[in-house]
């Protein structure tokens, strides 16, 4: 068992299986591009089960809906991770006791390596070492020694050695790197559990305040504590926009008051890329539009609405825009009333003056075109409602006879127009057309690590590839002629285009005192 | 905005596709000549010819990039159709680089009918006026992310170039190392046959002698095509495959900037630093495909062509992210194109 769990171990760690989980971890990715994931856009995923009924299931099962949280996902890149623990912990250890430890001892022969270079020097050993020394500059670790040996014609001689390396920091980079994603998957988790998350739409001079219930979504890590919720307020005072004359949008600014709990307030503006930040909290703009208010009194008379509704803008960049209205409380409940129908900020007509579309964003001439229903809205079933979308099963269309032939009340109304309702049912007004902003408003403390280990990762792995690791060698013996004869090789890790250049550099502070060489020496 | 100025910009461009079918002529007619048979050392005017127009396109292009941005009046990355001339640009500007150090001009083919294809895919599809952004593009990261992304897929589409080149030369000198069909031996000099057979002989399977010698009791005296000169005059393929790695090296280093500088823009523009939207799932594709070639390359003992397949299903996934992902799938990303 013990065996059996340490070959796993030494399987799981070895560059082969690291490199096999490593492009499986690319592979067991891509579905989620061509998937649509619910973490991303729900919506597209509902409309998956729309189109293809018969094979949504099947992948659902496969969790390829949720690629990124799927069992085998996860397995994937948990293995990689274990594994890269298992192999860069012991080399840290390594790496630590070499930083320490002097560089290697010059090895006995030369020959073996494809850098070397050779010269002769005036001077002796003792003075040509001392030069080169200097010469191969800080960057170098040394060690000097000397060693004994039998020359050619059998006598003993004493020759002196420089064993230097440098690079220490190509090792380092690369810990540094691995240690770093490591230290990205750690503090991501962390931040899952941490976070929250928050989307509220705001009408021009609303206010929200920052907890649960004021927002329309929530969601939270399952670590999360109220505590860690900032009180804050925020109101939209103003939203402006700007578009080109093709309708192409140009900025969007939500001004907004900030009060924090100390009454101080502040006004600021937010926008795309420009989030309003407190002390721990960004809130982002997401999306606007319009939110036509209107007045709606029913058959006594009595107000039974009011308020302004943010309508939904469709894909059309002039912001034709979709949306409802419910009124409870018409009529004591018995005939309630709804309204759906489109908002057009700049109402376009044909010759006849039926309204076409809107065309352009900016609302020059704005104008609603409302069908009517009344009968029962649905709100007290316990099922959750949407609120930009009517639900009519239980509710007839109002219409209207025109030159005998019935067809369905559409009201079009412009801003202070009002609206009489068939059959006693009431008025309706647009009285005006305020704008709203939606906002995500996010708590996640381990952004700024991801930040700090994101930078590590980076400058670790610049260090890893491009910081060159050499070892120099030199072995100097006193010639016969009063000079030194030089010997050196040089080995890099990985590939080192400028090895040979730069061991020729070390060995160029002799050049310039040479004396006349000779064929033989080279 | 100004749309004179667009209009120059993009005149300058269809200069610069001009002298890249130039440049691809001209390399084509040198590469041609050693085809039948010229030697190796010859004065390569053709050649010369090629590096100077594709100095100049380089130079128009590089103009028509700086109008551009005027014209728009923001930095000129921001849609398909600049980010090609930014690619496209960075491909030939470091061909260009390198040759001023070593000779490159094998490349001269592949690069200039590269950057011509892409070009011309730009201004017949991907073409917009030049023009301001929209909100969710206005931000400084917009210069650094996508610059550096223009760089990356640059400098992944050179490497991928010489990948190829060195898999053709491995393949002669596979095949050369075997003795048998090697198209080298009838015209080579005897410093070319000695480059081919150190290169290859790693690759000597267990079977290789025994080729060996069946190839030599039926002696036929194999032939100097067309193609097998041109491919002789290549360097050694383990040179390229270290050329390319080198360029790889950086471009992934250039690839890790571009995810962790869109990973900051995310967080700044959409509230949160990593969403899987497709554009990013295919990066970190991209940049785990790199990160495994990488680790292959200083880990194992593979035959150099698994190292260049590799770049090259690299660049393909670079080529889908841009081309595929941009135009087919909707995401966050989609704005950024046409
Ligand atoms: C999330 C997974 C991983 C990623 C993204 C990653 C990425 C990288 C990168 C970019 C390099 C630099 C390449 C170079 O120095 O040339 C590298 C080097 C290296 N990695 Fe990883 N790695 C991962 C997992 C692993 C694992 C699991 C192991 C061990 C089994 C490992 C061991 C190494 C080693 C030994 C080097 C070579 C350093 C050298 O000699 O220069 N890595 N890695």
């Amino acid at each position: 068992m013990r065996g059996w769990l340490r070959w796993m171990w030494r399987q799981l760690t070895s560059m082969r299986v690291a490199l096999l989980l490593l492009l499986l971890l690319a592979v067991v990715a891509l579905p989620g591009a061509f998937f649509p994931q619910r973490s991303v856009d729900p919506n597209a995923v509902q409309q998956y089960f729309l189109d293809h009924p018969d094979t949504a299931e099947l992948l659902d099962s496969l969790h390829l809906f949720d690629v990124y949280s799927s069992p085998w996902f996860s397995a994937v890149y948990l293995l990689l991770f274990v594994s890269l623990i298992g192999c860069i912990v012991p080399r840290t250890w390594v790496h630590l006791k070499n930083l320490r430890a002097e560089p290697s001892r010059v090895p006995s022969r030369f020959t073996r390596f494809e850098v070397r270079g050779q010269t002769r020097a005036l001077g002796t050993p003792d003075e040509v070492r001392e030069r080169l020394r200097v010469a191969l500059g800080r960057r170098y670790r040394r060690r000097l020694a000397s060693e004994r040996g039998k020359a050619a014609d059998g006598a003993t001689r004493t020759a002196l050695t420089i064993s230097a390396e440098r690079g220490y920091g190509r090792e380092t980079g690369n810990l540094v790197f691995h240690l770093a994603l490591v230290g990205l998957l750690v503090v991501t988790a962390w931040g899952q559990l941490v976070h929250y998350r928050g989307q509220v739409v705001l009408i021009e001079g609303d206010t929200f305040v920052n907890a649960p219930l004021d927002f329309d979504s929530f969601d939270t890590g399952s670590w999360f504590g109220p505590e860690s919720q900032e009180p804050f307020r925020v109101r939209l005072d103003s939203f402006e926009s700007e578009f080109t004359v093709d309708s192409q949008p140009r900025e969007f600014i939500a001004g907004v008051t900030l009060t924090t709990t100390d009454g101080s307030t502040r006004t600021e503006d937010i926008r795309l890329n420009h989030p309003l930040e407190t002390n721990d909290t960004r809130v982002y703009l997401t999306g606007n539009g319009y939110a036509p208010r209107f007045t709606v009194t029913d058959g006594t008379g009595e107000v039974a609405f009011s308020g302004a509704v943010p309508f939904l803008p469709t894909a059309d960049p002039n912001y034709t825009s979709n949306g409802v209205v419910m009124v409870p409380d018409a009529n004591d409940g018995e005939h309630q009333l709804g309204f759906n129908g489109v908002l057009l900020p700049t109402a376009a007509a044909d010759e006849e003056g039926n309204l076409t579309g809107s065309a352009y964003p900016q609302p020059f001439d704005p104008a609603v075109v409302l069908n009517v229903w009344v009968g029962d809205l649905g709100l007290d079933s316990g099922v959750p409602q949407n609120l930009y979308l009517l639900d009519t099963t239980d509710m007839d269309q109002v219409t209207t006879t025109e030159d005998g032939t019935e067809s369905p009340l559409q009201v079009t109304l412009r801003p202070g127009e009002s609206a009489e309702l068939p059959d006693g049912l009431g008025t309706i007004t647009f009285e005006d057309l305020p704008r709203f902003a939606a906002f995500d408003v996010r708590h996640d403390p381990s952004i700024v690590w991801m930040g700090v280990f994101a930078g590590l990762a980076f400058a670790g792995l610049v260090a890893s590839l491009f910081l060159p690791r050499r070892r120099i060698w030199v072995r100097l013996v006193e010639g016969t002629d009063g000079a030194t004869v030089v010997s050196a090789a040089a080995l890099a890790r990985g590939d080192d285009p400028g090895l040979q250049r730069e061991l020729d550099r070390v060995l160029a502070v002799l050049d310039d005192d040479r004396p006349a060489t000779t064929e033989e020496d080279r | 905005m100004n749309s004179d100025l667009g209009d120059i910009s993009t005149l300058l461009i269809y200069g610069a596709m001009a002298s890249y079918v130039v440049a691809m002529i001209a390399f084509a007619v040198d590469v041609s000549a050693l085809g039948i048979g010229a030697p190796r050392d010859r004065r390569r005017r053709a050649a010369g010819i090629g590096m100077a127009t594709m100095w100049l396109g380089a130079g128009l292009q590089l103009v028509a990039i700086v109008v551009r941005g005027l014209a728009a009046g923001r930095v000129p990355w921001a849609n398909m159709y600049e980010f090609t001339l930014m690619f496209t640009f960075f491909v030939v500007a470091i061909f260009l680089g390198l040759q001023t150090r070593r000779d490159v001009r094998y490349l001269g083919v592949g690069v200039s009918m590269l950057a011509f294809l892409a070009l011309m895919l730009a201004v017949t599809v991907l073409y917009v006026e030049a023009d301001g952004v929209q909100p969710a593009l206005r931000s400084y990261w917009l210069v650094i992310h996508v610059s550096v992304a223009t760089l990356a897929t640059g400098l992944s589409g050179l490497a991928a170039m010489i990948s190829v080149a060195q898999l053709v030369k491995a393949r002669t000198e596979r095949a050369g190392a075997r003795g048998g069909r090697a198209p080298v031996t009838a015209a080579a000099t005897s410093t070319a046959t000695a480059e081919v057979t150190s290169g290859a002989t790693a690759d000597l399977g267990p079977g290789a002698t025994a080729t060996a010698v069946a190839e030599t009791t039926t002696p036929k005296q194999p032939r100097a095509t067309f193609g097998s000169r041109i491919i002789e005059a290549l360097p050694p393929s383990a040179n390229m495959e270290r050329l390319a790695y080198r360029l790889n090296a950086v471009g992934f280093v250039a690839w890790t900037f571009t995810l962790v500088a869109g990973a900051i823009w995310a967080e700044h523009a959409w509230g949160r630093p990593w969403g899987w939207d497709p554009k990013e799932t295919w990066t970190f594709v991209i940049w785990v495909i790199y990160a495994a070639y990488l680790h292959a390359r200083v880990t194992t003992g593979w035959a150099a062509e698994k190292f260049a397949y590799f770049a090259l299903v690299g660049f393909m996934a670079v080529l889908a992210n841009f081309y595929i992902v941009n135009i087919f799938f909707s995401g966050k990303h989609s704005y950024a194109g046409l």
